[in-house]
């Protein structure tokens, strides 16, 4: 009977092929809209998240100054030392790793090709806090951290504007008039978060950037990272506690300095798109809505349309419950197929849609799961008030319909 | 309760049955009260004038309606008192209707038409198609099996809605006027299948007709008039009762 029963539906959708395309065009567009946007919403969280963790998993910057942007006004807060990084290693517990940042600019030369880059003057633990992957050669050895030499790692970005095709390891480069070996070359990391090209880069000691290049003993940024393990909170209050009293601030003053979590700003920032994602789903949800309003409209006409069929039905001998099911398979079946080709187009388009928003496609077999239920859903609920009336015809009256 | 009846005895009665449409001032009385028995095997031409109330008593006999008032047993069932889908179930089981104006499922090849029944009886594919083509051959349209409605005469698609009915091999088949869109020739050659069937299958047959020529087939007639059945006329060689 069940059979029988898809199987009329079936004939019965294909023989009024376009009539069928238009009643369930409400629901694919419905199905289309939800699914694209929720899947390309979850891409833009996931996005967000890598280019957040880009920055290092678990890791607190700390940089002078009030927040972001400098207040204006008063003293220009005095840079860290790198006795600050040596009592934060010693003094805080839950600590991995602790890496200076000292930057300057300039133009590195080789041969005839020159390309101005940002330099970043750190240490091995820089590598524990940032999730770099080397293509080849290594980090620096503590000796030559300790020493101050002059050897680089250098971004992918730097190496293929200054050495195109040809293997720079071993290969010495002019900047800012250091002549610098290189030791290690980094895997692309492609566009931060904030735009800006992550593969521009030199690494060096920081002691030949302060010595050669910035010429004092400052250090503009600390990385710190937190053991897995370990609060982050409580890290970054003790974090906090200690460099107030190193840089000698009173009970009243406010902090000269300002600790940025990452894991807290990529929760803040995923949270956000997902609200975002929720509201758009909704939106379409209702779509989904007015797409089974389609189908009641369309099987009110059909039911009037086959009157006599259904009469003939009843006077042959179906019991009321047979018709019913009949026209509610017919609806479930019209609206799952319009819920399949949704999901389809919402595959083909969020699959072509992702690299141009340039979020990454996750297909989410979730929510293409809840979306194809939910239109089978509305093929039910929208089906049986039709199909109740078919249900319901007096077989006398109906086979008189004309 | 319901019990096999044998052949000769009543299957069908009637007993004072008022059929009503509407309510007070535009009350119509399209049945006032009819007793009718009909026995098993029997060949029944029902005749009258038009809106003298045939349809309505088949669609009582039919088990499609219910009498106002009055008792209908069929078999023993006290049909007054059944539920629409109870009332169904009998249809399916017992009854099969060739409706006056043929009434086959449009675009749906003749096979098809005449499984309809076996597929509410559950029968799987193969079996219906098996009986719906023994059934076909019966009315002599066994070439004619993928053809549509549309792509039949009148006279062939009145034979597939015989073939229909006949199929689920009923004990009372209802014909309401079968002959009445139909020329002489088409018409006689539905009697005589309608006969065969009566003669052979032993299936109780009631029709309604105009026409004497083919009420001559019958072995009763039913006069009705104004809601009434005025003459009943039984005729030598009344069914099997021999
Ligand atoms: N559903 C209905 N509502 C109201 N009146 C009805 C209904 N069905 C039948 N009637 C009336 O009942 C009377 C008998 O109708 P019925 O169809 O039984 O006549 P009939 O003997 O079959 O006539 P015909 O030979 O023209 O088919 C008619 O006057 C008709 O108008
Ligand atoms: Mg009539």
């Amino acid at each position: 009977m069940w059979a029988t029963t898809f199987l009329l539906a079936v004939r019965e959708i294909r023989r009024h092929l376009l009539r069928s395309f238009l009643t369930i065009l409400g629901i694919v567009i419905g199905v289309w809209a939800v699914v694209t946007m929720v899947t390309l919403g979850n891409g833009a969280t996931q996005a967000v998240k890598q280019q957040i963790s880009a920055l290092g998993s678990n890791v607190l910057q700390v940089r002078p100054g009030q927040g972001f942007g400098r207040g204006g006004g008063g003293p220009q807060p005095a840079d860290f030392k790198i006795e600050d990084l040596d009592a934060i290693r010693v003094q805080i517990v839950g600590v991995v790793a602790v890496a200076p940042l000292v930057q300057s600019t300039g133009t590195a030369v080789y041969n005839a090709a020159n390309w101005s880059t940002t330099v970043n003057g750190t240490n091995r633990d820089y590598f524990i806090a940032q999730p770099w992957t080397f293509t080849g050669g290594r980090r620096f050895t503590r000796a030559e951290e300790q020493a101050g030499k002059a050897v680089c790692i250098i971004g992918n970005t730097v190496r293929s504007r200054l050495f195109r095709g040809e293997d720079p390891l071993g290969k010495r480069f002019r900047i800012k008039n250091i002549s610098c070996e290189i030791i290690g070359t980094l895997a692309a990391k492609g566009q931060g978060g904030f735009g800006n090209d992550q593969d521009d880069i030199v690494l060096m000691p920081y002691k030949a950037v302060q010595r050669r290049m910035t010429g004092n003993r400052n250090v503009r940024q600390i990385m710190v990272s937190v053991d897995e393990a370990y609060d982050t909170q409580r890290v970054q209050a003790s974090l906090r506690d200690l460099l107030r009293e190193r840089r000698h601030l009173n009970a009243e003053a406010e902090d000269d300095f300002n600790i940025f979590d990452t894991k807290q700003i990529s929760d803040t920032l995923s949270g956000t798109t997902q609200i975002l994602t929720s509201l758009l789903g909704a939106v379409a949800a209702v779509s989904l809505l007015v797409g089974g309003i389609g189908i009641m409209n369309i099987m009110l006409v059909s039911v009037t349309e086959r009157t006599r069929e259904i009469g003939i039905r009843l006077a042959i001998g179906a019991v009321a419950r047979e018709v019913l099911l009949q026209f509610l398979v017919e609806a479930v079946t019209l609206s799952c197929l319009g819920g399949l080709l949704g999901l389809l187009l919402a595959l083909v388009s969020t699959i072509l849609l992702a690299p141009v928003l340039k979020v990454p496609f996750i297909f989410d077999i979730k929510i293409n799961m809840l979306a194809f239920f939910f239109s089978a859903m509305i093929g039910v609920v929208f089906g049986y008030f039709p199909a109740r009336r078919a249900a319901s015809l007096n077989p006398i009256e109906a086979l008189r319909h004309e | 309760m319901a019990n096999d009846v044998a052949p000769g005895e009543t299957l069908i009665s009637l007993r004072g049955v008022t059929k009503v449409f509407g309510e007070g001032s535009t009350a119509f009385f399209a049945l006032k009260g009819i007793d009718i028995d009909i026995t098993r095997g029997d060949f029944v031409a029902v005749m009258g004038p038009s809106g003298s109330g045939k349809s309505t008593a088949m669609n009582i006999l039919g088990c499609l309606d219910v009498p106002t008032k009055g008792a209908y047993r069929f078999r023993g069932y006290h049909v007054e008192n059944l539920e629409r889908d109870q009332r169904a179930l009998l249809r399916r089981r017992y009854l099969g209707f060739v409706f006056q104006g043929f009434n086959l499922l449009a675009r749906t090849s003749a096979l098809e038409n005449v499984e309809l029944p076996l597929v509410y009886r559950g029968e799987e594919k193969a079996k219906r198609r098996e009986q719906a083509m023994a059934a076909l051959e019966k009315v002599g349209l066994a070439e004619w099996w993928d053809h549509t409605p549309a792509e039949l005469s009148g006279g062939q698609q009145q034979r597939v809605a015989i073939a229909r009915a006949i199929v689920t091999h009923p004990e009372v088949l209802l014909a309401d006027e079968p002959t009445g869109n139909l020329d002489t020739e088409r018409s006689l050659e539905i009697m005589r299948l309608l006969t065969d069937l009566n003669r052979d299958n032993g299936i109780t047959i009631v029709m309604v007709t105009h026409e004497a020529e083919m009420a001559a087939f019958a072995h009763t007639i039913i006069h009705f008039r104004d809601g009434l059945v005025e003459s009943i006329e039984a005729k030598d060689s009344v069914g099997v009762k021999a």
